[in-house]
C-alpha cells in the first residue's frame, strides 16, 4: 500500500494531444488489495483534480476492506494523473533537457493524454480487463475517456458528478483560477494566486445549501460587525483555511496544467459524437449525479445517461439527493456507498 | 410475484426486450430476465428500489417515467410495461402514446375504481373510498387519477389505441369464469389490458 513508481519506456513516443512529446514518463500508483489469478478482479479508479494515487486516503469510506469497494475482494488500482504532483510526471519534475524542473514549460496535457499513460501502466501490469473503471469529477472524465480509448478492457464505467463536456461556467472557474495565479506569479506571488484559486474552487465544490447550514451568516469572532475589511464572516475564514492548507500540498503549476487539462475535455468534440466515443462499447455504466451539484450538474449527468439509454446501452442513472454540492461523493455519504455497493455486486 | 404479476409474466414472450415503466425493486423484469431470457430496463423514481433493481443487475434510470420514454426510439421494445403505475402520473395520455412509440405492445394495470367494493363504500358510507387496493385518505393518496376499466376502453378508443387484450382479475377464479366481459368493470379489482398503436 505504498505508493509505487513506474517508468515508462519510450515515453517520448506517446504523442500528446498538443503534438509534444516528454522524453520521461513516470507514473506513481498505488494497489490495493490482491490480483486473482484470472486477473479478472481489477478496478480502476481516477482520482478527482486534487486527488492523488493513494486512494484509501482521499476515499477512505468508499475503498478499502469490507468498504464498498471492498480490497479484500478487489485489486483497486489508482494512479497519480499526468501533469499532478504527488508521483507522476508533471511540472515540478526535472525536465531531463535543462535538469530543472519544467514549470510553465510543461505541456498543457488533456485528460485523453492521462489515460494514455494510465494505459501504458495497465499494460505493463499485465491486465486486460478492467472490471470497472470509477472516478469522481475530473476522474469521471477519465473514466469515460478509458471506454473511449480502451473499449475492448472496459466491463463497466461508473462517472460521478461529472460530464461529458466542461460547461462554459465550469470553464469559467478555472479560467479566473488559474488567472490569479499567472497575475501572482508576475511578482513571484504565485503561492497566494494558488490559495485564491483553491478559495474559488472550494465556492463551486459547496452548494448556496451546504453554505448556509455550515456557515450561515456567521461572524466568526463576534457578533457585531467590526467595520473592517479583514474577513470577518465564517465563510470567510472557512475559505482562507481552505486556501492556506492547500498550498502545502499542491504545486501551483500543476494546478494550471489540471485545470486547463479539464477545461478542454469535451468528448464530442474529440470524437465527434458520444456514439462515436463510447456507442462501440459492450460496458455497463452507471451514471451518478448529485442533485445540489451546481459545477457538473445533475442535468450535465442525465444527458450522458440519456444519450446511453438512446443507444441501447446497459446504463443506470442514480441521483444523490444532497444538499453539500458537489463535493458529496467525497464525505462520507451513505447514499454514495449503497449506489456504487449495489452496482459492483451485480456485476 | 402478485397474481397479477404472474398474470403479467405469462404474457411476455421469451426472449422479449421489456420494459417497465415505475419497475420498483425489479421484481417482474428479475423473473422475466431469469426465466424468459428477456433483456430488462427499468424506470423508477424512488432512490431505495432503484438500488434494488440494481442490484439485481438491471440496468434502471432513476426519475420521471416520460423523461426516460423519451430517450427512445421508435420500437426500441417488444414490451412496455406500466404496472399499478397509470393512476399515479401526471399525463397518462402522454404517458401511453410513448409507451406504444417506443415498444411493439404494451401493457398497462391500474386498481379499478368501478370495482362493486369501491361503489359500495362511496354509496354506503358516504366517503372516498377505501378498499385493500386502494387504501390511502383522499388527501395523502399518491393516486391522482381515478380510473375504471369503462374509462380506459374509452381513453384507448378516444385515442387511437387498439386493445389487443383485456384480462379481467378477480381474486376468485370463479368470478373470472362466470362474468362475460362486460361485466368487469363491476367484478375486478384491477384491470389489465394489453394495447398498441394503431396503424
Amino acid at each position: 500500500m505504498t505508493q509505487q513508481q513506474f517508468k515508462i519506456a519510450d515515453a517520448h513516443k506517446i504523442s500528446l494531444d498538443s503534438g509534444r512529446h516528454l522524453e520521461e514518463i513516470t507514473i506513481a500508483y498505488h494497489t490495493f488489495g490482491e490480483l486473482n489469478a484470472a486477473k479478472t478482479n481489477v478496478i480502476l479508479i481516477c482520482h478527482p483534480l486534487t486527488g492523488s494515487s493513494n486512494a484509501m486516503e482521499w476515499w477512505p469510506k468508499i475503498v478499502g476492506p469490507g468498504l464498498a469497494i471492498d480490497t479484500n475482494q478487489y485489486f483497486v488500482i489508482c494512479t497519480n494523473a499526468l501533469g499532478g504532483c504527488s508521483g507522476t510526471t508533471g511540472p515540478a519534475s526535472i525536465n531531463p533537457k535543462t535538469n530543472t524542473p519544467y514549470l510553465l514549460d510543461f505541456p498543457v496535457v488533456t485528460i485523453a493524454d492521462m489515460v494514455r499513460v494510465q494505459r501504458e501502466l495497465i499494460g505493463h501490469l499485465g491486465i486486460n480487463k478492467i472490471k470497472m473503471v470509477i472516478g469522481g469529477s475530473m476522474g469521471g472524465m477519465q473514466a469515460l475517456e478509458w471506454v473511449a480509448q480502451a473499449s475492448e478492457l472496459i466491463e463497466s464505467c461508473v462517472p460521478i458528478a461529472s460530464t461529458t463536456k466542461v460547461s462554459p461556467l465550469a470553464v469559467a472557474f478555472d479560467s479566473v483560477g488559474r488567472k490569479s495565479i499567472m497575475e501572482q506569479l508576475k511578482s513571484g506571488h504565485g503561492e497566494a494566486g494558488l490559495a485564491v484559486a483553491r478559495q474559488l474552487g472550494h465556492i463551486t465544490y459547496l452548494s448556496e445549501e451546504a453554505m448556509e447550514q455550515k456557515f450561515s451568516r456567521n461572524l466568526q469572532h463576534s457578533d457585531a460587525y467590526q467595520y473592517h475589511l479583514e474577513p470577518e464572516f465564517q465563510i470567510e475564514s472557512y475559505l482562507n483555511y481552505q486556501g492556506e492548507k492547500f498550498l502545502g500540498r499542491f504545486n501551483l503549476y500543476a494546478y494550471l496544467v489540471l485545470t486547463k487539462a479539464v477545461s478542454y475535455f469535451d468528448l464530442e468534440r474529440s470524437y465527434g459524437s458520444i456514439e462515436k466515443a463510447i456507442g462501440h462499447s459492450s460496458a455497463k455504466f452507471l451514471v451518478m449525479a448529485i442533485t445540489s451539484d451546481w459545477l457538473y450538474t445533475a442535468n450535465q449527468s442525465k444527458a450522458l445517461a440519456y444519450q446511453l439509454m438512446k443507444l441501447n446501452k446497459h446504463v443506470s442513472y442514480v441521483e444523490i439527493d444532497s444538499d453539500y454540492g458537489h463535493d458529496t461523493f467525497l464525505i462520507d455519504s451513505d447514499e454514495t456507498k449503497q449506489v456504487i455497493k449495489c452496482f459492483l455486486d451485480s456485476l | 410475484m402478485k397474481l397479477y404479476e404472474t398474470i403479467l409474466f405469462n404474457q411476455i414472450k421469451k426472449k422479449s426486450k421489456v420494459i417497465d415503466l415505475g419497475c420498483g425493486g425489479g421484481v417482474l423484469l428479475n423473473e422475466l430476465i431469469h426465466e424468459k431470457s428477456c433483456d430488462g430496463y427499468g424506470i423508477e423514481q424512488n432512490f431505495q428500489e432503484v438500488l434494488v433493481a440494481m442490484g439485481r443487475g438491471i440496468p434502471v434510470y432513476q426519475g420521471d417515467i416520460l423523461d426516460g420514454l423519451k430517450q427512445f426510439d421508435d420500437g426500441t421494445f417488444d414490451i412496455a410495461i406500466l404496472s399499478q403505475t397509470l393512476q399515479q402520473v401526471m399525463n397518462p395520455i402522454d404517458v401511453i402514446h410513448e409507451m406504444c412509440r417506443v415498444s411493439k405492445k404494451a401493457i398497462v394495470t391500474f386498481p379499478n375504481f368501478g370495482h362493486w367494493k369501491v361503489r359500495f363504500h362511496l354509496l354506503t358510507k358516504g366517503y372516498s373510498p377505501k378498499t385493500k387496493q386502494l387504501p390511502h385518505e383522499w388527501h395523502n393518496t399518491p393516486n391522482i387519477r381515478v380510473i375504471t376499466i369503462k374509462d380506459f376502453r374509452k381513453l384507448c378508443a378516444e385515442n387511437n389505441i387498439n386493445i389487443l387484450k383485456e384480462i379481467p382479475l378477480a381474486k376468485f377464479k370463479f368470478q373470472r369464469l362466470m362474468f362475460p366481459l362486460r361485466f368487469t368493470n363491476f367484478w375486478t379489482e384491477k384491470g389489465i389490458f394489453m394495447i398498441e398503436k394503431k396503424n
